[in-house]
């Protein structure tokens, strides 16, 4: 029966490449003659008495059918009017199929410059797409996501003003990213001030009051657009801030900033946010990209890794990791910053993402989730039954609705993923919905959106 | 391929007017804008608009294709081959988590997705939850922090709310060994923590003389990785939990270095209270050319209070749902973390399962001890006996050749290798540190012995070979003192 497998009882897990013979010749090569050995300096009492509580070893199928199975546990969404800093975009296919390049994806932080040119060269190419994008002169290589990136910058500010450990936050920031930036300033000994908010905008007037008052400002962080979707009017602002010596930070979605004023050009110091709306997969959540860009002059104070160009022995053009005595694998506490791996790939998925769109396409898509959020406003509130919550203020994809008091808003949500596959929106409070438009949603979508709405 | 066309930046490869992209349509034109009852949005004010002309790439799709395909060329992964860069555990990244991260029944799930509607990711979460608490020893995780610098943040957040909810507000030093990460510091220093140093013995391990009168009623933890950057196991683990826990502090495990550890102990047994997991290490998700990594914080029982907002929780009913009510900490992260790298996590576990898991480890060792033994002649052992998935040599043993830790590295890109991590760690002055992982076949350990003795050879007999490499890799010697002297961050700047 020579068809009948010779390893029938056991064999080697198909990752690993020993065979039996091998494990033998090794250990006597280190002088043992069995695995347990090379766990002899370990403690007997330390020592695993029983194998993990963990199912057995599953083939490539058996995994994929397990992940069937979660899935199937989920409603799909077919159409997502959600947003909150986090958008549903078309990507170009071009985009995952190289992403998936494994001399990309299996490789580690570029240390060995001459091995690692795609790494570092991509890295640069996102560095300036950024620069380009915020309107400052630099950029770091990523940072985890928009929330860790406004925390971060809020640090720099800290770093920048010495003895100055104050912190102004508009009320308007999305508060996803204000939680995490509170928890990072109560354990770094920041103090967070809140600028109230007046009619959905950041109260201006209340700004001034809090800089006249604190000789300690070290920063201040505004959002653009805001949490409700508004596009705020910052005119002025970074004058005052300046005057106080303090420095401007603004939190912005990274992909609006094709068509709103950027932060360079508002006199912003430092942008930071979540760059997931320049071809990133929602993922539930992540992995995502934080992006941080600032003026020149805070090069030295950046978190994170930074590429920078320079020439080989043959006088080629090449890219290596640069500045990294800001970093912590040299100056460890005294560092800028604790973070070691960031987002590296993410970076190669916004270079990708933008050198097939452009600026003609970036704008594009802008002004398509535009007209979407017009129509979808429109048949919402052409109901009677909700209304812009912030009627005067102007935006670009998202808006605020307030409902009736008779609307049930879950029920609403409820409804739309269960009998249409639609997320309507975020419900961030009491009655109100956040809903978000892109390039992806169709008049359709809308309707059938709109329909449950009017037959609730 | 051709390196003149290929060699440039992707804004050399601009045309004016090139498109690489059509979006789908939405079927809303102007006419459907008008005549409604419904409201109308303020007109955007231009001096909300962007003035500046943004400049980006205008290319065609095979262009982009080209040039980014082409650039991956100028790279090497763990696909590519050998990788024994110590301390990251470079192990192979099997294809089927590639795939089941692409599901599209997480790809396209917005973080905001209620949690009826997400019952399977949320499940998926909680099962690899679950799963490295079995592995570590630990009561439970979050699978919130990004990578592990961030988790090691995450853990020291979680000693100091632990210390403070007790009213015990003086703790705020952080031991940590010579010979740990540049991390621990730092993280520490951003937890406002104070770190204060311990001394190593000549073996490597942890002084615990040295340690003994450092523990006073100001010590909030001691963090260690064990085995210790030495790839040497702390023996004295036990006795050193008991020092600490009797002063009043906690134990912080590092999991930079699980990997070994797989199948054979646990981090909760050794007496630590907090760690993190580095699934981008041992858990074989890509690092993805510096990330997205994940590292997930566990605790032992009692602690969990502390662990930051989000949590996914399971109702009485076996439904589970994410909960924001955890305000001893905060958040660490506006989502969940990187999801789809622990589902990449989750489908390795799943693969390897409790029996693959157990031989994981072990292998690792086997692999690390039989690098060591083969080179320890031609390379300095400064620590002999057994290590664990790593060890440290301090250069070549003949030092009268000028040949540096740094040439030897740049020499083996020659022969088609990864270098091993140098310079760290900092406890001596040519710190070469090599860790094969278990995936590495004994074929491939022995060809990588066979240049690294070529390579002490060629430093005693023809030093300039050695001393001016790397000679057939993409570039050669990038000037990176210029490149910090005067910083050319974007193109730009050039």
């Amino acid at each position: 029966m020579f068809w009948l497998p010779t390893s029938q009882f056991y064999y080697m897990h198909r990752y690993f490449p020993h065979t039996e013979a091998e494990i033998r010749e090794m250990l006597a090569a280190c002088g043992l003659s069995e695995l347990r050995e090379l766990y002899g300096d370990v403690p007997a009492e330390l020592l695993l008495a029983k194998p993990y509580d963990l199912p057995a070893q599953m083939s490539d199928d058996e995994v994929r059918k397990a992940f069937d199975a979660f899935a199937e546990q989920n409603i799909p969404v077919k159409a997502c009017f959600a947003g909150g800093g986090f958008y549903d975009h078309y990507v170009p296919a071009a985009v995952k199929s190289l992403i998936g390049r494994s001399e990309f994806l299996t490789a580690y932080t570029p240390y060995q410059p001459e091995i690692s040119q795609g790494t570092l060269q991509y890295i640069f190419e996102y560095q300036t797409m950024m620069s380009r994008l915020t309107g400052l002169e630099i950029s770091n290589a990523s940072m985890y996501d928009g929330s860790t990136a406004t925390a971060e910058a809020m640090m720099m500010a800290v770093a920048v003003g010495r003895k100055r450990r104050r912190v102004l936050v508009s009320a308007t920031l999305d508060p996803a990213v204000r939680r995490v930036v509170d928890t990072y300033a109560r354990y770094h000994g920041v103090e967070v001030e809140t600028v109230t908010e007046a009619g959905g905008v950041t109260d201006l007037l209340h700004l001034d009051r809090l800089l006249a008052a604190y000789d300690d400002i070290a920063g201040v962080v505004l959002p653009q657009p805001n949490r409700y979707g508004i596009v705020e009017d910052l005119s002025g602002i970074a004058d005052k801030v300046h005057a106080r010596k303090a420095l401007l930070i603004l939190n912005c979605i990274a992909a609006d900033l094709a068509t709103l004023r950027t932060p360079g050009e508002w006199g912003a110091d430092i942008a930071c946010g979540d760059a997931q709306s320049l071809g990133i997969p929602l993922s539930f959540g992540g992995p995502y990209l934080g992006y941080l860009c600032a003026a020149k002059s805070l090069m030295r104070k950046m978190p994170g890794r930074i590429v920078g160009a320079t020439a080989d022995a043959g006088g080629r053009r090449s890219f290596v990791l640069t500045l990294q005595a800001r970093e912590q694998h040299i100056r460890r506490d005294k560092a800028t910053s604790n973070i070691c791996s960031n987002q590296g790939l993410m970076t190669l998925y916004v270079s990708i993402y933008m050198s097939l769109l452009g600026s003609e396409g970036l704008r594009e898509v802008a002004w398509r989730g535009h007209q979407t959020a017009l129509y979808l406003l429109q048949e919402m509130t052409g109901s009677g039954r909700c209304r812009m919550a912030y009627p005067d203020k102007p935006f670009l994809n998202e808006f605020l609705l307030e409902m009736d008091a008779d609307v049930d808003l879950d029920l609403f949500v409820r409804r739309c993923i269960e009998d249409e596959k639609i997320l309507p929106g975020i419900r961030i409070d009491g009655n109100r919905l956040l809903m978000a438009c892109t390039e992806m949603q169709t008049k359709e979508d809308v309707d059938r959106l709109v329909n449950v709405f009017r037959n609730l | 391929m051709n390196r003149e066309l290929y060699g440039k930046l992707v804004f050399e490869l601009s045309r004016p007017g090139r498109r690489g992209y059509r979006l789908p349509q939405s079927h809303i034109s102007s006419s459907d804008l008008v005549g409604s009852k419904g409201e109308k949005a303020p007109e955007i004010p231009s001096v909300l608009l962007r003035r500046q002309q943004l400049s980006l790439p205008e290319c065609d799709e095979l262009t982009v294709v080209r040039h980014y395909n082409n650039m991956s060329t100028n790279n090497f992964g763990v696909d590519t081959g050998f990788y024994p860069l110590g301390s990251c555990t470079m192990k192979y990244n099997p294809k089927i988590n590639e795939e089941v991260a692409s599901h599209a029944g997480f790809a396209s799930a917005h973080p905001a997705t209620p949690g009826y509607a997400s019952q399977g990711r949320l499940r998926l979460y909680r099962t690899l939850e679950r799963a490295l608490s079995e592995i570590g020893g630990m009561a439970e995780f979050t699978l919130n922090p990004f990578a592990g610098a961030h988790g090691e943040l995450t853990g020291l957040m979680v000693i100091r709310a632990y210390h403070d909810s007790r009213g015990d507000k003086r703790r705020r030093k952080v031991i940590v060994p010579d010979s740990a990460h540049g991390t621990n510091p730092a993280s520490a220093a951003v937890a406002g923590l104070e770190v204060v140093e311990v001394k190593s013995l000549p073996d490597g391990t942890v002084d615990v003389e040295a340690l003994r009168p450092l523990l006073d009623d100001t010590v909030a933890a001691m963090m260690m990785t064990n085995p210790n950057t030495l790839g040497i196991f702390e023996h004295s683990i036990p006795e050193i939990a008991r020092m600490v826990h009797d002063a009043g502090g906690l134990m912080y495990y590092d999991g930079a270095n699980l990997n070994p550890m797989l199948g054979m102990a646990r981090p909760g047994d050794m007496g630590f209270d907090v760690m993190h997991i580095n699934l981008h290490k041992t858990f074989s998700t890509p690092h993805g050319g510096g990330g997205p990594g994940s590292g997930p914080v566990g605790v032992r029982a009692g602690l969990e209070c502390f662990l930051p907002s989000p949590r996914v929780v399971e109702h009485a009913d076996g439904t589970l749902d994410l909960e924001y009510s955890h305000e001893a900490l905060g958040s660490i992260s506006a989502t969940l973390g990187n999801f789809a790298v622990q589902a990449r996590a989750l489908a390795y576990i799943l693969s390897l399962g409790s029996d693959g898991l157990m031989e994981a480890g072990s292998l690792a060792t086997l692999n690390a001890n039989y690098v060591k033994e083969a080179l320890k002649g031609d390379y300095l052992l400064p620590v002999e006996g057994l290590c664990k998935h790593e060890f440290v040599f301090d250069g070549l043993s003949d030092k009268s050749t000028g040949v540096t830790t740094l040439h030897v590295a740049k020499r083996l890109l020659d022969h088609g290798y990864h270098a091993p991590t140098i310079y760290f760690p900092l406890l001596f002055h040519e710190s070469l540190m090599i860790e094969p992982t278990e995936t590495e076949s004994k074929e491939t350990l022995d060809e990588f012995v066979a240049v690294m003795r070529d390579i002490a050879r060629e430093a005693r007999e023809t030093p300039d070979i050695v001393l001016s490499a790397p000679h057939n890799t993409p570039v050669t010697h990038p000037d990176d003192t210029e490149a910090a002297l005067n910083p050319h961050v974007t193109f730009d700047m050039c």
